[in-house]
């Protein structure tokens, strides 16, 4: 096994980007994620690959929207102000079926908002972020060993399935220092052969684009990309259980929070009661099958956010409102602590018999 | 025997635009130009938001459809993917180029990004229907400036080699036209060059082909022609704004034409 | 066993520095750990703070609230965590800087003049390895060997000759009584 360093979240992600094949980055700076573009910086001239501090968020994801048109592994990343400048984009991808990687490490919002943790970008992330019909695969690490692991599983499954993987990561993940051990079995990149990379006069054109005036021809377009979103909400969804077995209350967090959280269920454990934690580790397709299940025997889930309640909506859906969902969160760049969550699945135990 | 054909760089479908326009004029000499260089197999298109947003539909190389005025960064991810082996151009109207892309246009150029602009400059918003552009005319009239073009309450037009000449960055800059034979042979030489000085890795070169909208400028083409001349020039004087390699480095040395 | 650590003072009294320091040792020993700093604006003065846990479970939350450590390197720090710290946990005081004395009673405090005891060392800027040297001796887990290897990932190979002055600095903390 490779020895294991200590990095930060933000670095692990250009570093895990680099091993994956990536050599073309384009950003702006903002906080909190400007670690990447340094590293990216410092790295890509070495190794023959593109570093590019673009004019803004808007031209660095459409140089992106190049790169990727030209068939190469390529990636973006910024905070929410800079992603939803980068929605347009992000449209155009997913309406020429590019693959790529975007990273948003989260602050909170709306407008400026301020530069702390925040988780309040479920919704953009997860409905697509821009205009029209789409998705884009949504990854939520919770640990610097996962902003590596989910870099490479993001690029992979860009690729397989010709569409943007965000990795939705947030302010904490992203500054912090954690062991990290880069020991990947890759992937062969996928041929293609819909790529931009001259014909060399030996195939007919190709054309990356997103234009369809026929309105029978557009529909079709979109009705056979959700036809790929239902195999990958089949194959890809990931969540990690823990003691959720005999579970009369879930807690139900991503990221960070999923990392409070779980000191809250290891001392409301102590204390016998049964809690256990369900983290969603992609936020689309949302890991909808372990939610119902946890119904089955559930009397009571806690969604704890960084946000005022997103994906307590996805929960609810995915267990089709059989068991009350309550919320337990802080915004605007405050982090719930452990003893709020807990306290909050104290009283849920409390009311539990009622 | 010389039989006047279609460039190959052109794929055998009908044009969509409008009778008069001079977009077909200017995809032929892009056409030429890389039929000429013998680019084909390794050139790939940015096609951008507005007329010429299906240009992708005529060219016979690889083609990119941008987000509209995003041609310019989307050519520079394209370049970059494999500098040494492809040549890209952009194609832009002035809503695209100079309006919403502006940011775009100068940073390529400030970057001196080694790819091909070709700017079509015909003073209006044409696939919406006539809308006032950023090189309207003063007093031009158009849909969103019924009265004509008031300077006092929207600005004045925007030169767009003027600008950049300014700038350290770009190669090349130069304004040409294609109302009449010796124009468009003029124009020819000046896309050609523009490629060739990517081949050559000297860098960002723009080509504005100051273009006509019969349709909207609600005139019959020969009319649309006659106004270039008579109104378009006086105001985007033809010439040479910026050539690194020949010394013309700025507005100040700029060789405009007299007309 | 858990320990949460909180590094507190300035930014550029080399908070976040000694807090690495930390983390790699207990990563070289084979533990979990986890190292978050605060992140704000300012890039020096200013109040700054570090959060180190090393334990031999997995790492929750990263965010440090009640430390069974606190490394406090100036008043600021010390009247806003001096409350945080859990009972029985420990307080390490840079008290050539800070003058008041902790008035817990619950708690260990350690008051160590880092500043001048850097001085004297001649690397005045290496008050927080000081306070490092010092807490690990507190805790007898002042490990020559992991120490030297943790200040050889942390110190880049082009300021090698910071690493004697380091290894110095925190031997003088170590052997530091009040």
């Amino acid at each position: 096994m490779a020895e294991k360093v200590l990095m930060k979240g933000n670095e692990a992600i250009a570093e895990a980007a680099i091993q994956a094949g990536c050599r073309h980055y384009f950003g702006y700076p903002i906080t909190p994620q400007t670690e990447i573009a340094a590293y990216m910086a410092k790295r890509m001239p070495k190794i023959g690959g593109t570093f590019l501090q673009a004019e803004s968020e808007i031209a660095a994801i459409n140089m992106v929207y190049g790169v990727s048109s030209a068939g190469k592994r390529v990636m973006t990343s910024s905070s929410s102000p800079g992603i939803s400048l980068k929605s347009e984009g992000l449209s155009y991808l997913a309406g020429s079926d590019l693959p790529a990687l975007v990273v948003n490490a989260q602050r909170g919002g709306p407008g400026l908002g301020g530069i702390q943790p925040s988780q309040s970008d479920y919704f953009q992330a997860t409905r697509g972020g821009g205009h029209g019909d789409y998705h884009m695969i949504v990854l939520a690490p919770s640990s610097v060993q996962e902003m590596a692991d989910l870099t490479i599983r993001g690029f992979e499954l860009a690729d397989e399935y010709r569409m943007t993987a965000m990795i939705l990561a947030d302010g904490t993940i992203g500054q912090m220092m954690e062991p990290v051990s880069f020991d990947f079995k890759f992937k062969e990149v996928p041929e293609k052969p819909w790529a931009t990379t001259g014909t060399k006069n030996a195939r007919k054109h190709n054309v990356v684009n997103s234009l369809y005036l026929n309105p029978e021809q557009l529909e079709k377009t979109n009705i056979e990309r959700y036809q790929r979103y239902e195999i990958i909400k089949e194959k890809e969804a990931m969540a990690e259980e823990y003691l959720t077995e005999d579970a009369d209350i879930i807690v139900a967090a991503f990221g960070i929070a999923a990392r409070v959280s779980k000191n809250a269920v290891n001392a409301a454990r102590a204390e016998g009661i049964k809690v256990g934690l369900i983290r969603p580790i992609t936020l689309w397709p949302f890991p909808e099958k372990v939610f119902a299940k946890a119904a089955d025997h559930a009397k009571k889930i806690i969604s704890v956010e960084l946000s005022m309640g997103q994906m307590i909506e996805d929960v609810r859906l995915a267990t089709a409102c059989r068991v009350p969902v309550e919320l337990c969160s802080r915004v605007g760049g405050m982090i719930p602590s452990p003893d709020q969550v807990y306290n909050a699945i104290v009283e849920a135990a409390r009311k539990g018999g009622e | 025997m010389i039989v006047f054909d279609r460039p190959k760089a052109l794929l055998d479908v009908p044009f969509h635009y409008c009778p008069g326009c001079t977009h077909g004029i200017i995809h032929r000499l892009v056409a030429e130009a890389i039929d000429e260089l013998g680019i084909e197999g390794k050139t790939v298109g940015i096609a951008p938001v507005g007329c010429s947003v299906m240009a992708y539909d005529y060219f016979a190389c690889d083609m990119i459809e941008a987000a509209h005025g995003r041609a310019p960064a989307v050519a520079t991810g394209v370049k970059r993917s494999d500098p040494d082996n492809l040549i890209v151009f952009t194609y832009q109207g002035d809503g695209d180029l100079a309006s919403i892309g502006t940011a775009e246009t100068v940073h390529a150029a400030a970057r001196n990004e080694n790819i091909t602009v070709i700017f079509i400059n015909n003073a209006i918003y044409g696939m919406t229907g006539g809308q006032m552009a950023p090189t309207s005319l003063p007093g031009q009239v158009t849909q969103t400036s019924p009265y004509g073009r008031d300077v006092k309450a929207c600005g004045y037009p925007v030169r767009i080699c003027e600008m950049l000449s300014e700038l350290e960055g770009p190669e090349y800059l130069e304004r040409v036209t294609v109302n009449s034979v010796a124009n468009v042979r003029k124009a020819k030489a000046a896309i050609k060059k523009a490629f060739q000085n990517q081949i050559d890795g000297k860098g960002f070169s723009l080509v504005e082909v100051i273009s006509s909208c019969p349709t909207n400028w609600g005139m019959t083409p020969k009319e649309a022609l006659k106004w270039i001349d008579d109104n378009m020039i006086p105001y985007y004087p033809l010439g040479v704004y910026k050539d690194r390699s020949a010394g013309i480095l700025g507005a100040a040395d700029a060789k405009k034409e007299a007309k | 066993m858990t320990r949460e650590y909180l590094f507190a003072g300035f930014g550029g009294q080399g908070l976040l520095f000694s807090g690495k320091v930390l983390a790699y040792k207990g990563l070289i020993e084979d533990k979990n750990v986890s190292w978050l700093p605060s992140y704000g604006p300012e890039m020096r003065g200013g109040t700054a703070n570090c959060s180190v846990i090393v334990s031999d479970d997995p790492v929750g939350a990263p965010i440090v609230l009640n430390p069974d450590v606190l490394v406090a390197m100036n008043l600021p720090s010390l009247d806003k965590y001096e409350s945080a710290v859990r009972p029985g946990g420990t307080i390490l005081v840079e008290s050539s800087l800070i003058a008041r004395k902790v008035t817990r009673t619950d708690v260990n405090v350690y008051y160590v003049p880092a500043t001048k005891l850097a001085e004297e060392v001649g690397a005045p800027q290496l008050a927080n390895m000081i306070l490092v040297g010092k807490m690990l001796s507190v805790f007898g887990e002042y490990n020559e060997e992991t120490v030297s290897a943790a200040l050889e990932k942390c110190i880049s190979a082009r300021h090698a000759d910071m690493l004697e002055l380091n290894r110095k600095a925190m031997e003088t903390g170590k052997n530091y009584t009040e």
